[in-house]
């Protein structure tokens, strides 16, 4: 077990378990954001840069602080380590300066996009980044791609965060799909536009975090936060069947799997779940999704308050707030 | 008792005077008379029209480019705006030979403002992010269906012959805003 301080905040932690992973364990605003990292996906994370954090001091036997910020996501904890997160004023800025960089040749098409209301590259350019722009180049354009005919592919938005190589590599036998070039050029790619037709390939649109990844069959119908999201399972003979249906009226527009709050699919559905079952006859409703309600999908859904919870967060917050404040200084220094 | 400022009703008996009314119906035709000889507070409309302010909010106009395509790409932003829930759209995606007629690859198919729900607080207008939407100096027709009140895309969409000015709604510090480059959304 190591012992780490992220933000003042002390937590227990076992062995080998990243700084990111510790922040997730306290939860709340110490959590570094993440565009590359995915739980449920090996070997992914240290690519997008923007989960960066300043290790004041590296561990109880070597108290140096690290030379530069790390990435979170491929960084062990070790026992004594003091990290900082949004404590550190040289983590906010180099966010900032990430945050720009991936807008660099990120459209700013989200009137059109399918992904806004839900896109994570939006939440974190509206939390750390600047509504300007300093480059002057024209960005990057590629033509739209079909990926098989249900998944749809713009490069033009990839920030390429490996997320999807990663679904095509680890959850897909053969992989067909993948980085061509390199640096500024490099763009995923189907070998010469090949279908992607494994059972699980329409997952690369739930771990997509933005829009660059969407479903054709949901292709314009309506802006995310028209729909109800509804938590539904159906038996499902290759998958676990557990979905969420966003629903407008009676219809099912679309299906994708659960997202836990950092935006993560813990259990992969299949793609007759996700494409071929839009009859909610097909499936059992358990109940409305919770949506947290700073997010746009929120507007019009009521839902009843957990007055344990708030308390719970309540208490989170106040023991957050005091680790954040210096120590009082001492009167005779 | 909610509160101390309950009053007492008394019912005193009426003296003679009080009783046969008369000075009281004079007092109310004086009244009457003294406003026959002041100015008038309502105007003959439509013959005389009321100025109304530059920057009144009338009824909207869907905005076309100078090319004369559709500015509106059915974002959805000025329907979670509006704080009366008035606004619908159906989005629907731009064909091959339509770029004459719609600016962005998507469009809104239908677009529908209920004019007897909108209070015209100019929230859509303030959402728009690609200056589609406009409320303008018109006042809004009268009619006798409600149906006739759900404005849909032939009554919102300004004729390319007709363009609508919405100039005067555009003030210096929007203008001057527009200019700066270095903001992403003015390229």
């Amino acid at each position: 077990m190591a012992k780490v301080t992220i933000d003042g905040i002390e937590i227990e932690v076992p062995d080998g378990t990243t700084i990111l992973n510790a922040a997730r364990q306290i939860g709340g605003e110490v959590v570094p954001p993440a565009m590359c990292y995915y739980t449920s996906l090996k070997e992914t994370g240290g690519k997008c840069r923007v989960c960066l954090v300043k290790v004041t001091q590296g561990s109880a036997k070597d108290p140096r602080p690290m030379p530069k910020l790390v990435a979170s996501c491929r960084t062990p904890v070790a026992d004594g380590m003091v990290v900082q997160n949004i404590t550190s004023p040289d983590v906010l800025e180099a966010r900032k300066g990430v945050v720009e960089f991936l807008l660099l040749n990120h459209p700013l098409d989200c009137p059109i996009c399918d992904q806004a209301g839900e896109c994570d590259l939006q939440d974190l350019s509206y939390e750390h980044g600047t509504e300007g722009t300093r480059t002057e180049f024209e960005r990057r354009t590629f033509d739209k791609i079909d990926i098989g005919d249900k998944i749809k592919l713009h490069m033009t938005r990839c920030i390429l965060c490996y997320r999807c190589v990663f679904v095509a590599d680890q959850l897909t036998p053969e992989r067909v799909h993948g980085v061509l070039n390199r640096g500024d050029r490099s763009e995923i790619s189907t070998y010469i536009e090949k279908a992607v037709d494994n059972d699980f390939s329409g997952n690369m649109i739930d771990v997509c975090p933005v829009g660059a990844l969407t479903d054709r069959t949901f292709r314009f119908k309506s802006r995310v936060w028209f729909t109800k999201p509804m938590d539904a399972h159906r038996n499902c003979s290759k998958c676990c069947g557990k979905v969420v249906l966003w629903m407008k009226g009676n219809e099912v527009l679309r299906v994708t799997g659960r997202k836990d709050r950092y935006g993560e699919v813990k259990e992969f559905i299949c793609n007759e779940c996700r494409f071929e079952h839009k009859n909610p006859a097909d499936w059992t409703i358990e109940g409305p999704r919770h949506i947290n309600r700073h997010s746009v999908i929120s507007q019009n859904h009521y839902e009843k308050i957990d007055l344990q919870n708030l308390k719970r967060e309540v208490e989170r917050q106040i023991v957050f707030q005091k680790g954040r404040q210096l120590p009082e200084a001492s009167p005779n220094s | 008792m909610l509160t101390d400022r309950a009053k007492v009703v008394v019912k005193k008996e009426m003296n003679f005077w009080e009783r046969i009314y008369l000075p009281a119906i004079l007092g109310g035709t004086l009244i009457t008379i003294k406003h026959l000889f002041k100015r008038k507070t309502t105007i003959k409309f439509p013959e005389v029209k009321r100025e109304i302010s530059a920057v009144w909010r009338g009824q909207h106009v869907l905005k076309r480019d100078e090319h004369g395509a559709e500015r509106c790409t059915a974002c959805g932003l000025c329907a979670v705006a509006c704080p009366a829930e008035a606004i619908t759209m159906t989005a629907a995606e731009r064909k091959k030979g339509e770029e004459n007629l719609y600016r962005e690859e998507k469009y809104a198919a239908v677009y529908e403002i209920n004019m007897l729900r909108c209070i015209f607080c100019g929230l859509c207008e303030e959402a728009c992010p690609k200056e589609a939407i406009f409320l303008t100096d018109r006042i809004e027709s009268t009619d006798y269906s409600r149906q006739a009140f759900i404005f849909g895309k032939d009554k919102l969409v300004e004729p390319v012959d007709k363009r609508i000015d919405v100039t005067k709604r555009q003030t210096s510090e929007v203008l001057e805003f527009k200019k700066n480059k270095q903001l992403s959304h003015n390229r």
